[in-house]
Parts: C-alpha cells; sequence; structure tokens
C-alpha cells in the first residue's frame, strides 16, 4: 500500500482547469518531488491534498485512507506537514509562537518543549530569536521557521512548497542538507521546486508537471540526465 | 470658569471612565470580531441590549420570587452575570453560524447587511417579549448596588465600583486569554492567516465561534451593568451605545485588543467633559445634547485622518 496516492485529481478555480487529472505516488520513507515551469500546478497539487483547493474530480489517499473530502485541519492532524508556498509563517506571532502554534495539536506542554528543543537542533538561529515577532526574521530565517513550525507536529509526511524560493544559494543548501537529515531520520518527503537542479538531485523519484498534467515520471537521477528535461528545467 | 471646570472635573472623570469602561467592554466585541473576520457585527449591540434584559429579567424574577432579600448581593450579581454571559455568548455564536457563516465569501456588504436584519430581529423579540411580560417596553430593573458615597463634592454610587472592577477584570481576563493561552494564540493565529492556521490543524471555524462566544459574553455582561447603572432599559439602547462603542473600536485601531480598550475610556471621558462643560463653555449655545455629535465628530475624524486608528498598523499585513 502506498503511503500518498493521487489518483485523477481534478481541481479547477472558477473556469480555470488547473489540474487535469493528476496521479502520483509517494511510498514511505522516500523524497519525491514534482518539478515543473510556473503556473503548472505545483502548488494546486499540494493544496489539494491539504483540501484547500476543492477536488472536483479523483481521489486521495493517505495510508489507505481516503482524505479527499476531509477538512484541512483533519487532514493535517493524520500527520501530514504542509511548509506552504511564500512560507506564510504568522508575522504578527513572536517564533516561539509559531513553533507553539505549529504543535497546536500537541496538549502536552514538555512535549511541545522537547520538540522545540529538536527544532532548535536543525535551526539552532531560531533559538536566538526566540522572543522576536517573526515578521522581522530574514527571508532564509522565515523558511526555517516555516519548516520547523511544521516539524512540530511530527509529520510523517512533509509537504514542502518551493522552500528554496528567494533564498541566497548557501542557506538553500543548508535547508536541503536538513531535508536530507529529516529524510533519514523517517519522515517522507514531498518536494515542490522550480529549482529543479537541486530538487531532483535530493529526490528518489521525480514527476513533472506541466499545464495541470504529469508529463512524465521516472527515478530522480534519469530525470537528470533526460534531455527534454534538461533542456526545459536546467537550463 | 477655570475654578468651575475645575471643581466638576473628578465628578466628570469619575463618570468619564465608568461609561469609558462599558464603552471599552462592548468594543472588545467588535474588535475581536472585526480582527478575524473583518465583519463588523451590526448586531453586537443588540447582544448587548439583550445581556441587560437577560439581566434583569433574572433579578426580578428573583425579586418576586422573594429570594433576593435573602441572598448575598455579590453572588446574585455574579450569578446574574454568568448566566447573561453564558446566554449571550450563545447568542452570539448563533447569530455568527445562521447569518454570518453561510455568507463568508461573500462580499463584504452582504453580512453586513445580515447583521443589520438580525439586530432589528432582536431588538423586536426583546420588546415583544418585554411587553407581554411587563406591559411595556422601557423596564426599570432592581438595583443591587443602589447606595451613592458623597465625597466632597463627589458622588459615586456603589455600582460604579461594581462596573469598572468588573470591567478591568474582564478585560485583563481576555488580554490574558489571548496572549498566553493556546487557543488565544490560535485566535491571533486564525486572525492574521486562516489557511495556514488550518494547515497548523486549527479549526477555524472552531475558533471562530469562540471568538464570537467570548465577544459576546463580554458584551452581555457589560449589559448587565449597564442595567444596574442606568437604572432604566428599552429595546434600542444597544443601536447608540453599539454605535459608540465601535467608534471607540476604530479610535483604538479596529482589530486591536487593547487599543479598543483605551479608545472607549478616552471616549467615556470625553464624552462626560463634552455633557458637563459645553453649555458653560459655549455660554449655553450647545448643551449637553451635544456630547454625542462629538463622539460622531471624533470617528468621523479618525476616519479621515488616521483610518487605522491610534494603535492600529499602518498597512495591514496580508502575506
Ligand atoms: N487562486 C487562484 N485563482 C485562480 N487561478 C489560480 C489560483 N491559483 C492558481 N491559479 C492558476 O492555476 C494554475 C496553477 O497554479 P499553481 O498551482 O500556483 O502553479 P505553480 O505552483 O506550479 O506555479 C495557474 O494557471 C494559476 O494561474
Ligand atoms: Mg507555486
Amino acid at each position: 500500500m502506498s503511503f500518498l496516492v493521487l489518483e485523477d485529481v481534478h481541481v479547477y478555480y472558477g473556469g480555470v482547469h488547473a489540474l487535469k487529472g493528476i496521479s502520483l505516488t509517494v511510498e514511505e520513507g522516500e523524497i519525491v518531488t514534482l518539478i515543473g515551469a510556473n503556473g503548472a500546478g505545483k502548488t494546486t497539487t499540494l493544496r489539494a491534498i491539504c483540501a484547500q483547493a476543492r477536488v472536483r474530480q479523483g481521489r486521495i489517499t493517505y495510508r489507505g485512507r481516503d482524505i479527499t473530502h476531509l477538512p484541512t485541519h483533519e487532514v493535517v492532524s493524520l500527520g501530514i506537514g504542509h511548509v506552504p508556498e511564500g512560507r506564510r509563517i504568522f508575522s504578527r506571532l513572536t517564533v516561539k509562537e509559531n513553533l507553539e502554534i505549529g504543535a497546536f495539536s500537541v496538549r502536552d506542554r514538555s512535549l511541545v518543549k522537547r520538540r522545540q528543543e529538536q527544532v532548535f537542533e536543525s535551526f539552532p538561529r531560531l533559538k536566538e530569536r526566540l522572543h522576536q515577532k517573526a515578521g522581522t526574521l530574514s527571508g532564509g530565517e522565515q523558511q526555517m521557521l516555516a519548516i520547523g513550525r511544521a516539524l512540530m507536529s511530527e509529520p510523517a509526511l512533509l509537504l514542502l512548497d518551493e522552500p528554496s524560493m528567494g533564498l541566497a544559494p548557501v542557506v538553500v543548501e543548508q535547508i536541503f542538507d536538513i531535508l536530507k537529515e529529516l529524510n533519514e531520520r523517517g519522515t517522507t518527503l514531498l518536494l515542490v521546486e522550480q529549482n529543479a537542479f537541486q530538487a531532483l538531485s535530493l529526490a528518489r523519484r521525480g514527476y513533472v508537471i506541466q499545464n495541470g498534467e504529469i508529463l512524465m515520471t521516472d527515478h530522480a537521477h534519469t530525470l537528470l540526465e533526460n534531455e527534454d528535461v534538461k533542456a526545459a528545467y536546467l537550463a | 470658569m477655570i475654578p468651575q471646570l475645575l471643581h466638576s472635573l473628578p465628578q466628570v472623570l469619575v463618570d468619564g471612565v465608568t461609561l469609558g469602561a462599558v464603552y471599552a467592554t462592548v468594543a472588545l466585541g467588535y474588535t475581536m470580531v472585526y480582527g478575524i473576520l473583518e465583519l463588523i457585527n451590526f448586531a453586537h449591540g443588540e447582544i448587548f441590549m439583550s445581556g441587560a434584559f437577560i439581566g434583569t429579567a433574572i433579578l426580578i424574577g428573583l425579586n418576586s420570587a422573594g429570594w433576593l432579600g435573602h441572598l448575598p448581593k455579590l453572588l446574585v450579581l455574579l450569578l446574574t452575570l454568568a448566566v447573561a454571559m453564558g446566554l449571550t455568548g450563545l447568542l452570539g455564536m448563533g447569530i455568527e453560524r445562521v447569518a454570518y457563516r453561510p455568507l463568508r465569501n461573500a462580499p463584504r456588504l452582504i453580512p453586513l447587511i445580515s447583521a443589520i436584519g438580525v439586530s432589528f430581529v432582536l431588538q423586536d423579540v426583546v420588546r415583544f417579549i418585554a411587553e407581554w411580560r411587563t406591559g411595556n417596553y422601557i423596564v426599570t430593573g432592581v438595583t443591587l448596588y443602589g447606595a451613592e458615597l458623597n465625597l466632597g463634592s463627589l458622588t459615586v454610587k456603589t455600582n460604579t465600583l461594581i462596573v469598572l472592577g468588573a470591567a478591568v477584570l474582564m478585560m485583563a481576563g481576555l488580554d490574558l486569554f489571548v496572549r498566553r493561552t493556546r487557543w488565544g494564540t490560535a485566535m491571533r493565529a486564525v486572525a492574521q492567516d486562516k489557511d495556514t492556521a488550518a494547515l497548523m490543524s486549527i479549526n477555524v471555524n472552531r475558533v471562530i465561534a469562540l471568538t464570537f462566544f467570548m465577544g459576546s459574553a463580554l458584551g452581555g455582561a457589560t449589559g448587565v451593568l449597564f442595567a444596574q447603572q442606568y437604572g432604566t432599559i428599552d429595546p434600542y439602547i444597544g443601536f447608540i451605545l453599539g454605535l459608540k462603542a465601535f467608534t471607540a473600536a476604530v479610535l483604538g485601531g479596529i482589530g486591536n485588543i487593547r487599543g479598543a480598550m483605551f479608545g472607549g475610556f478616552v471616549l467615556g471621558i470625553l464624552e462626560m467633559f463634552a455633557s458637563a462643560e459645553l453649555g458653560p463653555l459655549t455660554g449655553g449655545v450647545l448643551g449637553a445634547e451635544y456630547k454625542d455629535v462629538f463622539a460622531f465628530l471624533i470617528l468621523i475624524a479618525v476616519l479621515l485622518f488616521k483610518p487605522e486608528g491610534l494603535f492600529g498598523q499602518a498597512v495591514k499585513e496580508k502575506v
């Protein structure tokens, strides 16, 4: 049984047919990447999984359970973390409050504290900024906070929407190292990127999405060698 | 003129702060709901009014059952407040559920019209019940703390202290709740970004319902205190008072909780000042009845020159 399965998923924004039958699978423990040009439907795919875009046709199952029509807060409480496009940290809350809200479903305060310490191990910078308003962080720190916040619920599956967007290469490097570590410790990752080279270097398998349809899928290293992919996304 | 002004100043301040406490606690309801839904809950004044009637009904009931003399006053007051808060809280939640939630994605004007409709319904329902039970829609209730303290030129009702004490406790409690608790943090997160809050496994609808419950309960409790302080109530007291509390919320920066409290006190003091000194200061040209004009001049001035209010964010953050 696959971990996450999308079968023929269709999403519309008004009259715009944004996803035209997306099918993909993610196995437990994998890193899978979804690459494609701007406007291809990557964000919409992740939003469909978390019930933030309405699925008009098709089916999404997570660990064998149909989650297509569950509300967002129930989907994520099954163990799915989502680092949204543009980070979407709560800028008016402090760093600490952002992390705490990431663990909203956890009632045990000491457990929240322990997870916070774990997040600091990956992102020591956040500890230094703990009582600062999140809106005052740099772009890289905000991305770390967005990832740290998602980790506070200890998700089994983490969805990441362009975590490298707008960040300096060194910071991107840092973040990808942490994603690798996370995966080694057991978290399954579905990574959306325009930064195709980096994403395919990290992932085991990849999907290429174009105009709301899956164009091709293969092992990541095969896609890295593919001439069409090279021409379109690795130029 | 100046000596006379100074002479009456203590009284003006005491009365102004008391009225300000009423505006402030009602303003909280407007500001909390606006903060989370960007909706002006026009029916909030009527929730305040319903609280005043519920409290008055409980006290009249206890009185005619002959229990009022036998129970400690403070216990009666606390019970009345608790029941009124519970009922008005549920009323607010119910209004959100039937009149606002189905319109969540409609253009902004639509829920506002729905709110005005709810206001009329509440006024008429309360009027109907009041006339049916008492024969008149203007009702004079039972005052628990009617004694007056005379301190030189200053007259203070004991009830004034009750109003102030209760208002301060409610405001401090709300402030602590919003800043320190898990659900309070969730409220602030939902106010900033609902979609992302949902990704944190927060049930956004539940947070919105809680916001309505709390804001309405505060408004309802203030209604009880208002009836105690000013004696006579009618189904239309929520209209002007609601507008003024809304003014206070705008003055403090709508959506900003501490701002609403501050705005309430500023407005209360200014209004009492105008009501006491307008006549003397203008040689009788403008009388105390112009005090309301002042409140709304402030509203217009704030909207024109500082629409974000005294403490609002200059630019609303929208990620
Ligand atoms: N809220 C929206 N309303 C209307 N159209 C949208 C909305 N969001 C995305 N789209 C459209 O859906 C398509 C897919 O968008 P998106 O999933 O954001 O792509 P990507 O993340 O790959 O850049 C694009 O054509 C985009 O213009
Ligand atoms: Mg995108």
